[in-house]
């Protein structure tokens, strides 16, 4: 009689906690339904021709999300450029070369760097960050503005600034990734390195070659979070939908263009359109995402 | 023969450089941010600042008051129920890791991790504010606790595991039940650990603004009606930061100031927690 109790009370437990559980899965479907269902007027209209519509015209009703879109893997691709060597050298650093006692403090410093929140580096971003860029830009000597890459005049809000500011918010998780990685390489394999003779770099690049999957699994994750990232980019990329290559040009990412215009969409239309933006980016960010850390996992168990 | 053992030195001094200059690089940018915002902000940090309510452009002097009170209430909404949600999801995660519900359960969660925190506010705003055409309080409180949901649930999931599997045994040995061996011994266990989980998690949503922008919204005067429009700290330094006006810059920073105080705050409180967990499970 006992045990029929303990059954009953351990299947009520199971059902009651499964069912809090399962509210995770309905939010996550959830997203994915009401992005959808908001943004079916845009697709109906629009259609596939959405995410090739290079025009952005609120009063005419005429809707393309191409430039966001454009401005959004620029910007991250410029970030993950810039941040890749330097997180991952973090990620060596702290887990490979650093005195024991560093370890902790820096680990603990780079993850500070994770915590500001966005609006701050937003905020210093329009006041400290874009000024040095504009300085930076009317130092460019007149014959590299030839080049696409530097065309345009020097305003300092653009994609220069954008991609410098993204590139910092990204280290923390990209290096804290790869730490994890690297910590998680057999040590016998630093040891049959240096038992051949090779120098501390060549058994740390060893080690970087055996953990590349979760490597680059942790530069995509960093890739994902670029991509989503909302307010720092909006305060300092200039926000003009325009498709440049020019790092001095003010452009647009896709978070950026819902972060300014949500709460002003007068039609229903213009909203759905909105929404459907938002759409695009929760796809593009989930697989990224799954990617990611099915390539960091991989090798965990190895 | 030597030469070349020599450049592959040279190489290796210089990789090891590298890594140690990229360590500078990095901490470059948290320097000068925390230099600007303290600098920028402890001169408009007064005890206005706590007390009074925006003034209209034009007047100086005025405080975020009622921004300060916004962002406390939204978290307070946020942790309300993420943070039993979270818990009790992590549990069934942790008792059990291998059936196919829990899977998924924490594919979902990953999922929900990655997703952009203006997507979360999409979302909110096409259940909750869409439907009453009222930006609202509770609004931003549930954008914000979705957000936090996916960390509670992964610290109380690991902690959980840490916890050692003697302790459960003994409880179901003595013939206490599932949930009365989880509620009265392990849980409480792990709950150091928990808590932290939760203050990280609280410091995270504390700083987000991309999705109170369209839930929460914001509100020049004082409330704390959750069915109203809201003010935040994160909303009211954007405001302020793209607005042209120099008295509204240094609020701004002010503000800016009081936020990282509060997630530095908050981590250091986390930090020691695990310190102190660490010592306690030390054999």
């Amino acid at each position: 009689m006992n045990t029929t109790f303990k059954s009953r009370d351990d299947r009520g437990f199971r059902i009651g906690t499964g069912a809090i559980a399962a509210l995770v899965l309905l939010v996550v479907l959830g997203i994915g339904f009401e992005l959808t269902r908001q943004s079916l007027l845009s697709i109906a209209k629009f259609g596939f021709g959405f995410w090739k519509g290079t025009t952005w015209d609120p009063v005419s009703g005429e809707f393309g999300a191409l430039p966001f879109i454009w401005g959004t893997l620029y910007s991250a691709l410029l970030a993950l450029l810039l941040s890749t060597p330097i997180a991952i050298g973090i990620a060596v650093f702290i887990s490979e070369l650093s005195p024991r006692a560093l370890r902790q403090p820096l680990t603990y410093l780079t993850e500070l760097l994770a915590a500001i929140p966005s609006i701050v580096y937003g905020l210093w971003g329009v006041f400290v960050l874009v000024p040095a860029v504009r300085k930076l830009e009317l130092m460019t000597p007149e014959s590299w503005k030839k080049i696409p890459l530097f065309k345009g005049p020097p305003l300092g809000v653009g994609m220069l600034a954008a991609a410098l500011i993204l590139a910092v918010m990204v280290i923390p998780l990209t290096s804290s990734v790869a730490r994890e990685v690297l910590k998680n390489v057999p040590s016998t394999q630093r040891e049959a390195a240096y038992a051949l003779g090779a120098t501390r770099w060549e058994a740390i690049r060893i080690a970087l070659g055996f953990g590349r999957t979760g490597i680059i699994g942790a530069i995509m994750l960093g890739f994902g979070r670029a991509l989503g990232e909302t307010m720092a980019v909006t305060m300092v990329i200039g926000n003009n939908p325009q498709l440049s290559a020019s790092l001095f040009a003010p452009q647009y990412t896709m978070a950026a263009v819902i972060a300014n215009e949500f709460s002003e969409a007068a039609d229903e239309l213009y909203l759905h359109a909105l929404i459907e933006i938002g759409l695009l980016l929760f796809i593009i960010t989930i697989i990224v995402n799954l990617i990611s850390r099915v390539m960091v996992r991989s090798r965990r168990t190895a | 023969m030597t030469s070349t053992s020599l450049r592959r030195r040279l190489v290796s001094r210089a990789a090891e450089a590298f890594c140690a200059v990229s360590v500078v690089i990095a901490l470059l940018p948290l320097a000068l941010i925390l230099f600007y915002v303290v600098k920028e902000g402890i001169g408009a940090l007064n005890a206005d600042f706590f007390t009074k309510m925006p003034k209209p452009v034009g007047e100086a002097g005025g405080g975020m008051a009622n921004a300060i009170a916004g962002t406390l209430i939204l978290i307070a909404i946020a942790a309300g129920f993420a943070v039993p949600a979270g818990v009790i999801c992590g549990i069934h995660l942790s008792e059990y890791p291998k059936s196919a519900f829990s899977t998924i359960v924490r594919f979902a969660a990953d999922v929900l991790n990655g997703v952009p925190s203006i997507v979360v506010g999409i979302f909110v705003y096409g259940i909750l504010v869409l439907p009453v055409k009222r930006f609202s309080a509770l609004s931003g409180g549930v954008a914000l606790g979705i957000l936090m949901l996916p960390i509670v649930i992964r610290t109380t999931e690991e902690l959980l595991r840490l916890v050692p599997a003697g302790l459960r045994e003994g409880a179901l040995a003595l013939g206490a039940t599932r949930s009365r061996a989880i509620f009265t011994v392990i849980l409480p266990a792990a709950l150091p650990g928990i808590l932290t989980g939760i203050l990280v998690a609280l410091a995270r949503v504390a700083g987000e603004t991309a999705p109170l922008l369209f839930t929460a919204f914001n509100n020049r005067y004082w409330s704390t009606s959750l069915t109203q429009p809201i003010a935040s700290l994160t909303v009211q330094v954007f405001t302020y930061a793209i607005s042209p006006y120099e008295d509204w810059h240094r609020q701004a920073w002010a503000g800016a100031f009081l936020l990282v105080m509060m997630i530095l705050v908050l981590s250091i409180a986390a930090r020691l927690a695990v310190r102190r967990l660490e010592r306690m499970n030390r054999p």
